[in-house]
């Protein structure tokens, strides 16, 4: 053996350090941004702050506007999303068979997942706001939101469909069930819990969004809540995005307490994801 | 002892997408109420033959299929049958158990709740009877609420037999229903098929020849897609006819 050649021990701890040190890499950012923005933000948070009407400029008041324009998109993203990525998943897993057509959906789906979020916002302007003349408002701003969540829908509730086991359908089938009995009755309830996580996961993202809404539904400053659909709304990341670059003399409490804000908006969807496949990881035996 | 066929398969011929031939040209009878043993080495086409039975092949790749299939003097096999209803009356115990996620008594209760029993009596008197039947009842009575899957192995497979009886079908087909239980529970499940008998139509494929020497009213044996030799179950296991069979019963290959 060469003199210069590391012994297999060393080689082996080197290998290690380095490989334990990329871990650490990636939990470090989480830590320090949480960390800072809790830190610079903690003091603006108070029961007006979240409750109350902006007023003098934005440079006092509260979020509430933002905060329940937030609420209407990103039920409004569920709405349109849910019900046709579920759809989707299910007959990608369930009844595609391979040919092109499928293929052709699969890269479709891909590439959908791979479009800029700003592109996703001219697109939802052209389409939704201008031509089909839905003005600039959540109904327009959810649409564009919802195919911008759909692939992260589709993906990962393919997955936890594929993931049930094929002996639960044959044994479905081989008593009486038809195709569609089975999905409903076993493959799906199976499924579910991953499911959950997938939507959970893809709205958390829709919620954080700011470039799908900007020309679509949110309002620079508007005082007062949405009633119908059809109106526009302030939307907590635009806010930040106007409080922090378009505002001059904004108090950076403000703006530090306003991404807390929407950090533990879209954390507690993350939190509530995890504990959702948790609890049925449990149960699960298979 | 022939009796009534229950089960006429005639001149059939099967195979997969990947061009490679499961069964050749099989024609062979099905008794009504006896136990009819499909043996033969693996790779033969038994499991294929017993799954062409209630149309389970219909999910997998297969392309051609040439034949028939009459329960009752009635092509199952024609493409527009209704396979639903052929699934009621012909049911299946796969090899390995395999439990729904879901308790006890739902487990036995899902193929009735499928084809839309909804009354509670009906249900419970189903969920006793093929228990019983099954030879399971006294061990599970008292917590038919509590998930299947903490069964063990022989209590899952005699829970997958009932959950079979009770759709009271008229066919029960087992493919190698007991080669992975211990031989108390291989016991209970050949007994439950000797009491039934008068009852239903059995066909099996043995994890065995034992077994199939044992429980044979009718004997078929296959070997590489083509039935060899077919008839009483006791006359073939003393006095094979076709020197393969011999060869095969008495171990001279496997």
């Amino acid at each position: 053996m060469s003199k210069f050649r590391l012994s297999r021990q060393t080689s082996q701890r080197i290998a290690f350090a380095l490989i334990s040190l990329a871990a650490l890499v990636v939990v470090a950012p989480i830590f320090f941004i949480v960390g800072y923005i809790v830190y610079e933000g903690a003091s603006a948070i108070s029961w007006e702050f979240l409750t109350a009407y902006p007023y003098n400029g934005m440079k006092s008041g509260g979020l509430l506007p933002a905060i329940v324009g937030t609420l209407w998109l990103t039920a409004g993203t569920a709405i349109v999303a849910v019900p046709i990525g579920i759809g989707a998943a299910i007959y990608l897993s369930e009844y595609a068979k391979d040919n092109t057509l499928t293929r052709a959906i699969r890269v479709a789906i891909i590439n959908l997942a791979g479009i800029p979020s700003v592109v996703y916002g001219l697109f939802g302007l052209g389409l939704f706001v201008i031509f089909l003349n839905f003005g600039t408002s959540i109904l327009a701003g959810s649409l564009t939101l919802g195919i911008m969540t759909l692939p992260v829908i589709i993906s990962t509730a393919e997955e936890a469909l594929r993931a049930v086991p094929q002996s639960f359908r044959l044994v479905s089938v081989s008593l009486g069930g038809t195709h569609w009995q089975t999905i409903r009755r076993v493959v799906l309830p199976q499924a579910l819990p991953g499911i959950i996580t997938g939507v959970i996961l893809g709205l958390e993202r829709a919620a954080g969004e700011t470039a799908p809404i900007l020309f679509t539904v949110a309002a620079f400053f508007l005082p007062r809540l949405p009633k119908s659909v059809f109106d526009q709304t302030m939307a907590l990341p635009y806010h930040l995005y106007v409080i922090s670059t378009q505002v001059p003399g904004m108090p950076v409490q403000i703006q530090y307490g306003t991404a807390l804000v929407l950090l533990i908006f879209v954390l507690s969807m993350n939190v509530i994801a995890t504990l959702i496949r948790n609890h049925y990881r449990k149960q699960r035996f298979w | 002892m022939a009796g009534d066929v229950k089960i006429r398969i005639e001149d059939f011929g099967l195979r997969y997408s990947d061009g490679t031939e499961s069964l050749h040209d099989i024609t062979l009878d099905v008794y009504a109420n006896q136990i009819n043993v499909f043996f033969g080495p693996s790779g033969g086409g038994k499991s294929t033959l017993l799954r062409a039975m209630n149309r389970l092949n219909d999910l997998t790749d297969v392309v051609q299929q040439t034949g028939r299939i009459l329960l009752d003097g009635e092509d199952v096999s024609r493409p527009t049958y209704d396979v639903v209803r052929l699934r009621r009356r012909v049911g299946i115990v796969f090899a390995r158990p395999v439990v729904l996620p879901m308790s006890i008594y739902r487990n036995i209760t899902y193929g009735l709740e499928l084809a839309g029993v909804r009354d509670r009596e009906t249900l419970d008197a189903a969920v006793t009877r093929s228990l019983q039947q099954s030879a399971l009842w006294d061990e599970v009575h008292d917590r038919l609420g509590e998930p299947a899957h903490a069964l063990s192995g022989g209590q899952q497979q005699r829970l997958c037999l009932a959950r079979v009886l009770a759709l009271q079908p008229e066919v029960i087909l087992l493919d190698e229903p007991t080669s992975g239980l211990d031989p108390i529970s291989t016991a209970k499940i050949e007994a439950t098929m000797q009491e039934l008998k008068s009852d239903y139509t059995f066909v099996i494929v043995p994890h065995s020849v034992q077994q199939a020497a044992r429980v044979a009213d009718w004997a078929a044996f296959f070997l590489q897609g083509e039935l060899i030799e077919h008839g009483v179950g006791r006359d073939m296991f003393l006095k094979p006819k076709n020197t393969k069979t011999e060869d095969y019963i008495t171990g001279r290959f496997g």
